[in-house]
């Protein structure tokens, strides 16, 4: 598996190709979160949203192999796609790498530019609530 | 002026940018509308030429500040039609003039067991000032429903009436939907019961001739931002003898006749309620907003935006998965839509990349959001300075977004 920088470094060369463009970027965030893994239709519960003022996301993470792979959902399209990002790098590591991560392809890229304020403050918890679950299995680990 | 759309978009500095490598379009203008030139000068004239604290003033730029100042009450006396300039209040905005009313008037006379309508189209603003005050006095609050295309139901609010009525405070015109309430017809039957009317004026009187005296209403409140002036200002109007009747709202200077320790005695209506020291450089601008609409002439407005809102409405709905929200008979230039399939905040996201400046979400409206089963609206609105071609280039932008989900 690449490494969590290696993914960053590919993110970023696909948002190059795209230049400037802010219509065709945000259709290509649209299109990304196609590829989001399915949801379990159980997890669906008010105690796994994240609330944004406009977006909702449905966020769930399980232990598989000792590694953290995340679920996510979102009832608007452009969000999905950002999960799908998010998850794309952090999904299937262990605790330790996604803790240490640094999401530095979401400034290189720009991110706040093209999705304004309201959604990079949902991005941002999105991360925070990503870094919270590895932090919990950790400790469940440790004991 | 004669209604000449190139001379109008002349006047207002914002309109020629662009946005994301797009002209802008800007159509949201039930949030707030664009400023005239004529406006932001008065600001920076103000405090170039005049800046002073007003009224007590032994010296003349305060006496200069203060006519300026006061010149825009009798503006605002005149816009509304108030039989006088005492009549006219200056706050923040409408929530804070309906705040007002229900912390004065409301600390007065509301009591246990009394009623206060309000309608299924109202804007926060007028909800929740309303349901604070009912718990503190255990009151109730009483909703006149809506039917499915965002008309309120007269017949069901003429039953909601009754001898508890003390007051109804409704929305003039929706701000999520556009509707234009029977407003005349509301507060001749709450007068019948005895009970007293405020109007929800934020979005009325940027599109409307609203006259009080002819409406006849208790209280109107309404926003300068909406109507071409700055923001964080706003009017209460209210008919003389009630105002005089009500408590004062905040404590302070220009609101007092005699401070001591002991007691003080009340300034006399507007002052009685505009305690510290206003916001003096926005109300002088304020009129000048005024003077514009009135250069302009409210018919000649109205005309424009109804001919934007007819040729938007025919325009838009030829697109595939257009869903409109509320098509009331009556309504100002609102267009609030779905586009099926989609997310509104993304259909907006999207509209920007292209230039294109809506509102999306519940626009402060929750509960009737609520009664539409939806989360929200992307909501398009006209003014003024808007154009068929912007329409057109909204619609070129909004049949490609929508052609995503509707194939
Ligand atoms: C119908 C209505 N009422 C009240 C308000 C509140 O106005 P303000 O925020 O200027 O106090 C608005 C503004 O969005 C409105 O549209």
């Amino acid at each position: 598996m690449s490494s969590i920088q290696d993914v960053q470094e590919e993110i970023i060369g696909e948002f190059e190709i795209l230049g400037d463009d802010k219509e065709s970027t945000i259709y290509y965030i649209m299109e990304l979160g196609n590829n989001l893994p399915e949801f379990p239709e159980e997890e669906r519960v008010d105690a796994n949203i994240i609330k944004g003022c406009q977006s909702k996301v449905w966020l769930t993470a399980r232990l598989e192999d000792e590694k953290v792979v995340f679920f996510a959902d979102s009832n608007t399209d452009i969000t999905k796609g950002l999960i799908s990002l998010l998850i794309r790098v952090l999904s299937g590591r262990n605790s330790q790498e996604i803790l240490n991560a640094e999401l530095e392809f979401i400034d290189k890229i720009g991110m706040g530019n093209i999705i304004g304020s309201q959604r990079s403050n949902g991005l941002a918890a999105m991360i925070k609530q990503m870094k919270l679950y590895a932090l919990a299995f950790q400790a469940k680990q440790n004991v | 002026m004669s209604f000449n759309i190139e001379e109008i978009r002349k006047l207002f500095p914002v309109l020629h940018q662009e946005v994301n490598g797009k002209p802008l379009v800007y159509f949201d203008n039930a949030a707030t509308t664009q400023k005239p030139i004529s406006v932001i000068e008065a600001l920076s004239n103000y405090y170039e030429t005049d800046n002073s604290n007003i009224h007590r003033g032994a010296h003349t730029l305060a006496d200069r500040a203060t006519r300026y100042f006061e010149n825009t009450r009798k503006i605002l006396k005149d816009f509304v039609n108030a039989r006088e300039e005492e009549e006219i209040i200056f706050t923040k905005g409408t929530t804070e003039s309906i705040n007002l009313v229900a912390s004065t008037f409301g600390r007065k006379y509301i009591k246990a067991g009394d009623e206060i309508i309000i309608s299924t189209l109202e804007h926060h603003s007028n909800i929740v000032p309303w349901q604070m005050l009912c718990e503190e006095k255990g009151a109730t609050l009483k909703v006149i429903p809506i039917s499915d295309i965002g008309e309120i139901d007269l017949e069901a609010y003429a039953n909601l009436l009754s001898d508890k009525t003390k007051l109804v405070s409704i929305v003039h015109v929706s701000n999520a939907l556009g509707t234009i309430n029977p407003v005349k017809q509301v507060i001749h039957l709450a007068h019948e019961k005895g009970a007293k009317v405020l109007l929800d004026g934020a979005q009325s009187t940027s599109h409307l001739d609203v006259d009080v005296q002819e409406l006849d209403c208790d209280f109107l409140a309404f926003s300068a931002h909406k109507l071409y002036g700055p923001t964080g200002l706003g009017v209460l109007y209210g008919k003389r003898e009630v105002l005089e009747s009500m408590p004062p709202y905040q404590g302070g200077g220009e609101m007092i006749k005699e401070v001591t320790f002991a007691k003080t005695t009340y300034n006399e209506i507007p002052f009685k309620f505009e305690a510290g020291t206003p916001n003096i450089a926005d109300v002088i601008a304020f009129g000048k907003a005024i003077d514009f609409i009135q250069s302009v002439g409210k018919d000649r407005i109205k005309a424009h935006e109804d001919e934007l809102l007819g040729y938007a409405s025919k325009t838009f709905s030829e697109i595939k998965g257009f869903e409109p929200v509320g098509t009331a008979k009556e309504k100002v230039s609102v267009i609030s839509f779905n586009i099926r399939g989609m997310h509104p905040f993304d259909v907006g996201m999207m509209l920007d990349a292209n230039g294109i400046a809506v509102r999306t979400g519940h626009h402060c409206t929750q509960p009737l959001m609520k009664r539409f089963g939806i989360e929200g609206t992307v909501r398009a609105s006209f003014s003024v300075y808007n154009t068929k071609s912007e329409i057109d280039q909204m619609a070129t932008s909004l049949a490609k977004i929508a052609k995503i989900k509707n194939k």
